[in-house]
């Protein structure tokens, strides 16, 4: 597959967040600030590439009965690379995310990714899935973190925006403002591609890190 | 015990797991539709988040006695990961009822972020081994809480007339984000009870 066009379906066509709607925990908890979000979108990222380089380099190895914990153990590895690292040179970063660096393990992007493009393909197209769908991360992790950052704080990467003449909301920078950002931000994309970008009317099982292991997955989900 | 019954209840209300610290949102957004469906994942979460705090806490501290604590995520997740199949087949064999109500959910919740969070959340808030256990039941009844409270909000909204581009999606999150607003009522609850 072209390269360019792996990098695009990553960033926008599957937008992991906004279109697939993947990885909500995450994305709903660090996004209080732009960079936080940003930190943890550039950790996800290279947990991700990592992990899909060499899960399509193993794939020829890796039997199939056992492959879910084979790639849990590949990615919680380079989790706890990227977390080291973290604590080295970006603590700050590292103190603000806290307990979701190492809860990168069960983000359902990185397993979703693993199963679905990285244990099939070359590990050069691997490695370009990984780029695309990491920066998708990023940038709708990003958006996130700067849309909460500005109403809630008026501020934006420390410069001051809006706080001069309009009253931050801080209730932006609490829980209940990114449940409200988040179901903003997709009712907007429904509304921008006319309801067809987005394919799921549900969360259902395409959002569950166990998907790719759950009997009841092909079934009709948890519901049925 | 006092400590106790804070920890315990700063863990149902005032930290809620779902609403305020946001893990396991894809089964409080995925199977929250019917209130069966809610109560029976939720049992399951609880079950599974004290049966894993049970066991990790005692690897935790041979990882630290190995001077190996760095593979804590590693040991943690595979840990959690084979327990609960290893629960799963005994159930299935031994229960077959409590399989059909409680343990389909298992599978679900092995890679669930709520159940490797609350383990180490656990450590990194060096609680005791009573204490953990209390503070992992508690996450998992304030789990089940917001379910079912999530679940009966679902159900009034279902059929409301949105506009178009809210319906679906869209609209349960802004329904979550109504309940997590009500449940900020509580942050102040423990100190007024327990006057810190």
């Amino acid at each position: 597959m072209n390269k360019l066009s792996l990098l695009k379906n990553g960033i926008i066509k599957e937008n992991p967040v906004l279109i697939l709607l993947l990885g909500t925990c995450p994305t709903l908890a660090v996004t209080t600030t732009a960079i936080n979000g940003l930190g943890m979108g550039v950790s996800t990222m290279a947990v991700l590439i990592c992990s899909n380089i060499v899960i399509a380099m193993l794939k020829n190895v890796i039997p199939d009965k056992v492959r879910i914990p084979c790639y849990i153990v590949v990615i919680a590895g380079f989790v706890t690379v990227v977390g080291f690292l973290l604590q080295a040179y970006a603590p700050a970063v590292n103190d603000a995310l806290g307990l979701f660096i190492p809860l990168i393990v069960v983000n359902c992007i990185i397993l979703g990714r693993a199963e679905m493009f990285a244990s099939k393909n070359k590990v050069s197209d691997a490695a370009f899935d990984g780029i695309g769908m990491g920066l998708g991360f990023t940038l709708a992790l990003f958006l996130m973190g700067s849309i909460r950052e500005i109403l809630g704080s008026g501020g934006w990467m420390n410069f001051n925006i809006t706080a001069d003449y309009i009253d931050p909301v801080a209730i932006f920078m609490l829980a209940p403002g990114a449940f409200f950002t988040f179901g903003c931000l997709v009712a907007l994309i429904n509304y921008l591609s006319k309801g067809k970008a987005i394919k799921k009317k549900e969360m259902g099982c395409e959002g569950c890190p166990s998907a790719v292991s759950c009997q009841l997955a092909g079934k009709g989900g948890c519901e049925s | 015990m006092k400590e106790m019954i804070i920890i315990l209840m700063s863990a149902i209300l005032v930290n809620n797991f779902v609403l305020v610290k946001f893990l396991g949102i894809c089964p409080f957004l995925g199977v929250s539709k019917k209130l069966d469906s809610a109560i029976g994942m939720s049992a399951a979460v609880i079950f599974v988040m004290v049966l894993a705090t049970a066991v990790t806490y005692p690897i935790m501290s041979l990882l630290i006695h190995l001077n190996i604590d760095y593979l804590q995520t590693i040991v943690f997740i595979l840990v959690i990961a084979a327990l609960v199949q290893l629960v799963e087949i005994a159930m299935k064999r031994y229960v077959p009822a409590l399989h059909k109500s409680l343990g389909v959910y298992l599978p679900l919740i092995t890679t669930n972020c709520a159940v490797l969070g609350v383990c180490i959340l656990n450590i990194d808030e060096s609680y005791t081994y009573a204490q953990s256990l209390i503070n992992s039941f508690g996450a998992g009844l304030g789990f089940m809480l917001a379910m079912v409270l999530f679940s009966g909000v679902r159900l009034r909204i279902e059929n409301n007339d949105f506009p178009i581009a809210f319906k679906g999606i869209p609209s349960i999150l802004i329904a979550a984000s109504i309940v997590s607003l009500s449940f900020m009522g509580f942050s102040g609850v423990i100190d007024g009870l327990f006057g810190q």
